[in-house]
């Protein structure tokens, strides 16, 4: 057998799709529900009293910023889990005897996460259309920046879930990291709203050019230009796509 | 015979700085069944997964086929199924399901008929659409094994197949293992039951503290290293062994009750006519008379004492 194993590829994204599936409940009902939460609160009875951002009013504002908060989330918890959950149950020995590349292992895993991120990210967008008004600039850009970040950080995921050793630090890195970062990263607001030195501070919070690129896409505008969160994306997915390499080079918590 | 498996020099330190295996050599013949016999923590489970690409070895090539395991992995790995010691299976997935995921997984597509076939010989096919965490423990082991033959493999590992299994399922797996032989598989066992290995192992390898200590044909292992014994059970109980019969070095067990002759079971001349003989004209009368073989078990605790 040489080439690629699109069989086991397959039989690992349909495997990580079906676990979405059985708890499709969960995985649905929970994004849906707490950003008509976030669009009740902040876009409806707070949103009313904040000014207009630009030309954007503040409920439809969120939106890029919700879809995002959500969409780095549920990439980190799913494609960690899928990866960590093996090795708790010890299921991970056909993985690793299995004539199955690192790199088909990780497009099968990663492939899974990002699709599930993507899908949720759409009916997140679907359902902030019920409660306020919808514009998107450049809709080819704005799927493009949802594909990119979901994969870039399903890949982000799959690595804390080779490094965890445990569930507690499964959760560490999205409870205490990532969340911080993207309320800090104008996902509620733009940081030309802060004053200085938090601005300038703000510059060097990756999430700000994510979310930046991804209101882009809405409204024509964003807190930096296009380009640099499009750099900052693709570097992000790079240095993961490096990382994961490494860990299959060495073995790292993977192998004795 | 061109060999399947061919294991040289292969050492394992764990980062614990444990020595698991040292510079172990081992040929597997084609279609051979090989049982692996050895002590917990001998390195029967590490040598397994060095082989099968779950462990990295320290040092050492590994040859599958002809290919190497470690340069040219997939071709390797496509050629053998493991069964794991540990019941480790996705508790939320279905019999079927599990098993066309494991198949897939070996690069293989989909192959009903066959799925069946396995299914069947592993009386699972009743429970295909059930739900792995509702099977029982020996219903669990049976799908590991449904899963390792998936992708109809040429050589099965079996770590420890009938650890925690019933009588009844022990003797079932012997009889898959052997129709899997009569299909051409090569199979290679570990155990401690001895049992095990003397029921149907064609060779025998023998692993203590990481060091293969030897690896011979079965039948030729209990020949050389068996011993027999004769025990005569006396009318009358003896305080000790009566003087003339020092030449065959009797002992006597049971309080007094058993004359016990040890002899080696390939001598042209046993001795026994002329123990027989010589009890007769010192008058020493017995009611029964038994003679056994040593077992495997035996031989094997001999040896892993003996280093």
């Amino acid at each position: 057998m040489t080439g690629i194993n699109l069989h086991g590829i397959w039989a690992i994204y349909r495997f990580e799709m079906a676990r979405t599936l059985r708890t499709l409940w969960q995985s649905v009902a929970t994004p849906v529900i707490t950003t008509s939460l976030y669009f009740i609160v902040f876009g409806g009875a707070i949103g009313s009293k904040i000014d207009a951002i630009g030309d954007v009013n503040y409920g439809s504002f969120l939106v890029p910023g919700l879809i995002m908060l959500t969409l780095l989330t549920q990439s980190i918890s799913n494609a960690s889990i899928g990866i960590y959950f093996p090795k708790f149950t010890g299921t991970i020995f056909e993985l690793l005897s299995a004539p199955i590349s690192a790199i088909e292992l990780v497009v099968g895993y990663v492939g899974a996460a990002a699709t599930k991120s993507v899908v949720i990210g759409l009916i997140i967008l679907i359902t902030s259309a019920f409660f306020v008004d919808l514009r998107i600039d450049h809709p080819v850009a704005m799927i493009a920046f949802l594909v990119l970040t979901s994969v870039a950080f399903s890949m982000f995921g799959f690595i804390i879930g080779v490094w965890a050793k445990g569930f507690e630090q499964l959760s560490f890195v999205p409870a205490l990291l990532i969340t911080p970062l993207t309320f800090l990263g104008g996902a509620f607001y733009s940081i030309d709203m802060l004053p200085e030195p938090w601005r300038t501070v703000s510059l060097f919070n990756p999430v700000v050019y994510l979310v930046s690129g991804f209101r882009w896409s809405f409204f024509g505008a964003g807190d930096v230009s296009v380009g640099w969160s499009l750099g900052v994306t693709g570097f992000f997915l790079l240095l993961c796509l490096g990382l994961i390499v490494a860990i299959f080079r060495t073995g790292y918590r993977l192998k004795n | 015979m061109q060999s399947i498996l061919s294991v040289s020099q292969v050492s394992k330190t764990y980062a614990s700085g444990q020595k698991a295996l040292e510079h172990v050599d081992l040929e597997i013949r084609r279609g051979e069944i090989f049982a692996l016999l050895g002590p917990n923590g001998a390195g029967k489970t590490t040598l397994i997964s060095i082989i099968c690409g779950i462990v990295t070895p320290s040092s050492g090539t590994i040859l599958v086929d002809g290919h190497n395991a470690i340069r040219h992995p997939r071709e390797a790995r496509s050629r053998i199924g493991l069964v794991p010691q540990e019941l480790s299976v996705d508790m939320f997935e279905t019999v079927a399901a599990t098993m066309r995921f494991s198949r897939g997984l070996f690069g293989k597509a989909p192959d009903k008929a066959h799925t069946e076939q396995v299914l069947r010989d592993l009386s699972l096919w009743d429970k295909r659409d059930a739900k792995i965490m509702e099977l029982s423990g020996g219903m669990k082991r049976r799908v590991l094994i449904a899963k390792a033959l998936s992708h109809e493999p040429d050589i099965l590992f079996l770590d420890e197949p009938t650890a925690g299994v019933d009588v009844s399922l022990r003797r079932d797996m012997w009889k898959l293992i052997g129709s899997l032989r009569a299909r051409g598989v090569t199979i290679i066992l570990t155990t401690h039951y001895i049992e095990e290995a003397e029921e149907m192992a064609d060779r025998v390898g023998v692993i203590n503290k990481g060091q293969l200590l030897l690896v011979e044909d079965k039948a030729a292992l209990m020949k050389k290293l068996g011993k027999r014994e004769m025990d005569l059970s006396l009318v009358e109980p003896l305080s000790e062994v009566p003087a003339g019969l020092e030449e065959w070095h009797l002992s006597l067990e049971d309080e007094g009750h058993r004359l016990r002759y040890v002899f080696d079971a390939q001598a042209e001349r046993t001795g026994i006519p002329s123990l027989l003989r010589k009890l007769g004209e010192l008058g020493i009368a017995f009611k029964d008379l038994d003679t056994s073989k040593s077992s495997l078990e035996d031989i094997f605790v001999d040896l892993v004492e003996k280093r």
